[in-house]
């Protein structure tokens, strides 16, 4: 069987390394091959990012080259896709040349546009790309006080990141003595101030405390940089001094462009995770790329990949598979600088999170450095 | 006019309201969207921000299995 991964980030890379580690034997004697294309040679984590915006990571302890993170056997090549033929089972790269597949996994991810909402890509910050992230921390550690403004757009990778950064700037602004001088103010899409119901009733008291003030059911329209403000789809204003976006994402434009979904999300079983549509039945969807209502977070990535390699590893030895995707998530939640609590849930059950805690905190920093163990599927 | 249906089932994050915002924008003015949501919130929460902004209501029901069908056209 020809198995083609297109994508080298988490969903990927996880569901490549488990998969060579469960059909070593058919790899060897040529029974079973997996080849990985991806746009570029390095694989990034993208979790860090949030440090490098807060002066605690640099952006080069966050990228390994991806073929040493690749088990034995998988063929890599740096080869973006730019045509999906999906009828006739093959895929043409930007250097002209043809793969051939029997089953193919897309893992493109998403990226986040900050573009298209006016203005706002030119006056705010974010931390979703590392040239970002240290321009970010290049502005944070430059203010001097005023209005920090946090702002979110839909639909966005990490849904746990509007409340990091609050939590994070909170604890930056403190220890540099700027409290007093510093207004917070917290803006979100929906009623609450977290998608996660439970969530949402552990951090609106923990705002509250700190004296950051929110406003929900705010969608960004556009910005007005001259006159420093932000403007919602609801009707109201907001003035900033430090402007902090999370920007809406959309998936990669090769899927756009193949018209394998409407902004780069492919239409996607909820369970088998195989695409929908007539020519879905050897096409795996996973991580940001696919259209679930479930997180775009790496943890999704991760928790798919490993459900998607046992059952190809299962089809390979058996030919059915063996497991259905439950919507497991887990996510972090850093709370500051110091402590931390995580939200875990599935299509069944949402999380219960508990109060923040060092201990977790500690966990989620050597998790940061575990990562690596992660993506080459041991973890 | 286009339709489409959004499956929100199970969804606790980003949870339904936040799909529906998410494919409104995507929408024409004119088109309508059904949202199938689990959570009882969503029979709240979308008519609210539905309001707020000024899009439009067209129906809302529950089957027999509980799941919300909420019906919304883009007004704006």
């Amino acid at each position: 069987m020809r198995i083609l991964v297109v994508g080298g980030g988490m969903g990927g890379t996880i569901f490549a390394n488990h998969l060579a580690r469960r059909i070593h034997h058919e790899m060897k004697t040529g029974k079973a091959r997996i080849t990985m294309l991806s746009a570029s040679h390095e694989h990034v984590y993208q979790p860090g990012w949030l440090y490098v915006a807060m002066g605690r990571a640099t952006p080069d302890e966050l990228v390994r080259e991806q073929e040493s993170l690749l088990e034995p056997g998988i063929e890599f090549h740096v080869d973006p896709v730019e045509e999906f033929h999906l009828a006739q089972n093959h895929v043409k790269c930007k250097s002209g040349k043809v793969h051939e597949y029997d089953l193919i996994v897309i893992s493109t991810g998403s990226r986040a546009m900050p573009e298209n909402i006016p203005g706002l890509k030119e006056n705010s910050v974010n931390c979703y790309t590392a040239e970002n992230a240290v321009e970010y921390y290049k502005q944070l550690s430059e203010f001097k006080g005023g209005r920090i403004v946090i702002t979110v757009g839909l639909p966005h990778k990490c849904p746990m990141i509007p409340l990091e950064v609050t939590f994070a700037m909170y604890d930056f602004i403190k220890d540099r003595g700027l409290l007093d001088k510093t207004e917070f103010y917290y803006t979100y899409p929906i009623g609450r101030v977290h998608s996660l119901e439970n969530v949402a009733k552990w951090a609106a008291p923990e705002f509250d405390a700190k004296g950051i003030k929110y406003e929900t059911l705010f969608n960004m329209k556009e910005v007005d940089g001259k006159n420093a403000k932000v403007l919602s789809e609801e009707g109201s204003e907001v003035a900033y001094d430090l402007l902090v976006a999370v920007p809406p994402h959309k998936g990669q434009e090769v899927i756009e462009k193949n018209g394998l979904g409407e902004n780069g999300w492919i239409p996607t079983n909820r369970h088998s995770l195989h695409m929908e549509g007539e020519h879905g039945k050897n096409v795996i969807v996973l991580g940001d790329t696919t259209n679930l209502p479930i997180s775009k977070a790496g943890s999704t990535a991760h928790f798919e990949a490993e459900t998607a390699a046992e059952n190809v590893a299962a089809v390979v030895k058996m030919g059915r598979p063996v497991k259905s995707y439950d919507g497991k998530v887990f996510c972090f939640i850093e709370a500051g600088k110091d402590r931390a609590t995580y939200a875990m849930f599935d299509y069944q059950n949402p999380p219960q999170p508990k109060a923040p805690t060092g201990s977790v905190h500690a966990f989620k920093m050597a998790y940061n450095k575990l990562y690596w163990a992660t993506a080459r599927g041991l973890l | 006019m286009a339709e489409r249906t959004v499956d929100a089932r199970g969804s606790f994050c980003p949870g339904p309201l936040m799909e529906l915002i998410s494919n409104m924008k995507s929408m024409q003015v004119g088109d309508t969207l059904e949202l199938l949501s689990t959570d009882a919130g969503s029979a709240k929460d979308v008519p609210e921000w539905v309001h707020k902004v000024g899009h439009e209501m067209v129906d809302t029901n529950q089957d027999s299995e509980g799941t919300f069908h909420i019906k919304v056209r883009k007004a704006k």
